[in-house]
């Protein structure tokens, strides 16, 4: 919808027309509404776990239920290599991001859907239903991460100075789900195949990461191949997931490559997903 | 009267709204069609071509809303009317930003604020004072706005008690003072209202209507849609009339009220009247019967007169309730007819028809509006309102041979005369 604040006369006019063509993202309009972006992340979070039995502990049970599976099986039984770390804490450190990823993602997917009533009964920057979503998966991340460092703590591992990357992968994987959130919660406004396709979205997807196993299983792999290695890193996830370990673990030498390749892959993931959000934006109220 | 000099704060120019149709029953197909009919389009065009078909068939469409002009000017309340699926709301959704127009332009100055369904966003597990921040903040409201007028919304919704307890456990009336208080301490310049009056107690209604009449006081402006004539008649200082899409007149509350009566009327000679009907039970025809009728369509005073509602319900035995409200062209309930004051409720069959018969009608010439619906306890299943219109022609009412007039008054009284005691001889 093309709605311009006009500079002259008086100050709060706008004019509505019927839009074409590109539409400017216009953060200044999400910025005005930062307050209804706090409450949407504060309802998120607080009725998240509204009637379970556990409660918030669902958040870290998920991710430490699949560490000691992931153990049993790929560690114990398959004997995956996990670059000399104890596996439970191999697994856990890359689980951690993955499963803030995969649950944003996930529920980025059906959340237009989801508020079809506000949609179709209020107007606000649609963009604000998603990123709420994904924002408030960074509590549960943070519940889940007291795991991790309980776990180092028992198998003394200290983390280097690299740590302070770790913020800012947080932000990688962050914008990676929203990126593809945005795609596909518009993508559902239209197709309801959606619902269908991302629960098998992020399957595949967990395999191609290296939660399992290292990234230097594929990589080595790729090197003999004749490709470089930070192909590997076109799966913004994979960065994400080695930028981890490292900053956390201290494996010896920072994955550079990979994590520029994942940051390039996430800036146009994010970029061609906030153009279509916005193309499609001005019919949601009429689809959906 | 407001003062009619203001500045002009909504103006709307051949605003126009389209949909293509199949659009709004299959709201969203599935990627497989999409897909599919992206594969099939060159044969189907090649078969359309075999055929002798133009190659491109004009798509149908529909117009919710066509070449709607519209001026509103600081401090007017201005009511918008029409029958449903005139494009009354889709207008509102196009000023409150919801939905784009297809055609045209709309210049608004002032912020906005909409209200077009009462406690949008209303979380049942987050408690009174939870929502009251939630739904402030998605109506528009910033934080601070919440925490100044926070004591003023709770002391309007009388809910002081329940403040800690989740939504989700409130009465049906606590829920929507609640929700109708946050709304209408929505301090926007501009306030857009969607029938959102017909819901509640009558002394809540009261309340929110007085509400109302202070918004515009305080020298902001209103549009409402409603269907209910009495309150736009009272709260309006100009109404604008919708038909089929277009304005049909945007004048002074009596004179289009006046018309839009008499469209009601015009069209409402065939008596029978599909009515919209949902999935869950509801109301799904209406008809008017003149039992001894002088002219089709056209009952007179002190004629017998039956309405019939057909109904579908989900169950057989369901409890059941009807009521017929009969107003004058100009909104004024004039008679209420339940089925609660029979002491009789019916016990329902998936689907029937009730008969509601009135062996003299006691109306004097005129022309008249039904609303209907459907109870069941005292939860309300169905509502219709301008469900049926009918004239009333002058008649014998009192058997004295004498035809009633307009003058008559509003409703006719059986009623006789005597002399009191011996008198003077």
């Amino acid at each position: 919808m093309d709605v311009r604040p006009r500079a002259h006369a008086k100050p709060l006019s706008l004019i509505i027309e019927p839009s074409s063509g590109w539409i400017p993202i216009r953060l200044r309009d999400l910025w005005a509404y930062r307050d209804l972006l706090y409450f949407l992340i504060w309802r998120d979070v607080k009725v998240r776990y509204k009637q379970t039995l556990l409660g918030a502990a669902w958040a870290i049970l998920q991710p430490v239920m699949t560490m000691v599976v992931f153990t049993i099986f790929f560690g114990g039984l398959a004997r995956i290599s996990s670059e000399g770390l104890p596996y439970p804490i191999f697994s856990y450190s890359g689980l951690l991001p993955w499963t803030f990823f995969a649950q944003g993602l996930s529920q980025a997917s059906n959340s237009l859907v989801g508020s079809q009533n506000l949609i179709s009964k209020v107007y606000f920057p649609r963009l604000i239903i998603p990123l709420a979503t994904v924002t408030a998966g960074v509590v549960d991340f943070l519940l889940a991460f007291l795991v991790l460092l309980a776990m180092m703590a028992y198998y003394g591992i200290w983390p280097g100075f690299a740590i302070i990357w770790l913020p800012l992968l947080l932000g990688l994987a962050f914008a990676t789900a929203l990126g593809v959130g945005m795609w596909m919660s518009a993508l559902n406004v239209q197709y309801r195949d959606v619902r269908y396709v991302v629960p098998f979205l992020v399957q595949i997807w967990l395999f191609v990461t290296p939660v399992i196993y290292p990234a230097s299983t594929v990589t080595a792999r790729l090197e003999s191949f004749g490709l470089p290695g930070w192909v590997f890193g076109l799966n913004p996830m994979t960065g994400v997931v080695e930028g981890f370990r490292w900053a956390l673990l201290g494996v010896d030498s920072a994955p550079g490559p990979l994590i520029l390749a994942s940051s390039a892959v996430t800036a146009i993931l994010l970029a061609t997903g906030a153009v279509y959000f916005r193309r499609m934006e001005r019919t949601f109220a009429d689809v959906v | 009267m407001n003062d009619m000099s203001g500045d002009v704060v909504i103006c709307a120019r051949g605003l126009g709204k389209r949909y293509r149709i199949g659009r709004r029953e299959a709201a969203y197909g599935s990627l497989r069609e999409s897909l599919a009919n992206l594969a099939l389009a060159p044969v189907r065009r090649l078969a359309a071509l075999s055929r002798g078909e133009p190659l491109r068939r004009k798509p149908e469409i529909i117009c919710a809303l066509e070449d709607v002009d519209l001026d509103v000017r600081r401090g007017e309340v201005l009511g918008i009317i029409g029958r449903n699926g005139a494009g009354k709301s889709t207008l509102l959704k196009i000023l409150s930003r919801i939905t784009e127009p297809t055609t045209g332009r709309v210049e608004l100055v002032g912020r906005v604020g909409s209200l077009l369904e009462v406690g949008t966003g209303f979380h049942p597990e987050l408690t009174g004072r939870e929502n009251i921040y939630l739904n402030g903040a998605i109506l528009g409201m910033r934080k601070a706005e919440i925490d100044r007028r926070f004591d003023e919304i709770v002391d309007f919704a009388e809910v002081e008690r329940f403040l800690d307890t989740p939504v989700k456990r409130y009465s049906s009336g606590m829920y929507v003072r609640l929700a109708f208080a946050v709304a209408a301490h929505l301090d926007t310049e501009i306030l857009l209202v969607d029938e959102v009056l017909a819901v509640g107690d009558a002394a809540f209604r009261k309340k929110c209507i007085g509400k109302m009449d202070g918004i515009s006081k305080d020298g902001r402006t209103v549009c409402f849609v409603s269907h209910d004539l009495a309150s736009i008649r009272n709260l309006c200082t100009k109404v604008a009339l919708l038909v089929e899409g277009r304005v049909e007149l945007c004048s002074h509350p009596e004179a289009t009220l006046r018309l839009y009566a008499e469209g009601l009327v015009s069209a409402g000679n065939s008596w029978e009247r599909p009515l919209p009907s949902g999935g869950r039970p509801s109301m799904t025809a209406l008809s008017g019967v003149l039992v001894r009728s002088s002219r089709a369509g056209q009952v007179a005073s002190g004629e017998p007169l039956e309405f019939l509602i057909s109904y579908q319900a989900e169950e057989t035995g369901m409890q059941v309730h009807f009521a017929v409200g009969v107003y004058s062209a100009l909104g004024e309930k004039l008679v209420h007819l339940t089925t609660r004051d029979h002491g009789s409720t019916f016990r329902s069959e998936l689907a029937g028809t009730v008969r509601c018969r009135i062996d003299r009608l006691p109306l004097p010439p005129g022309q008249y509006v039904i609303n209907v619906s459907m109870h069941s306890g005292f939860e309300r299943l169905d509502h219709v309102p301008a469900a049926l219109t009918f004239t009333v022609d002058n008649g014998d009412f009192f058997h004295t041979g004498r035809m009633t007039t307009e003058s008559d008054g509003k409703v006719l009284v059986d009623h006789s005369w005597g002399l009191v005691g011996g008198g003077c001889g």
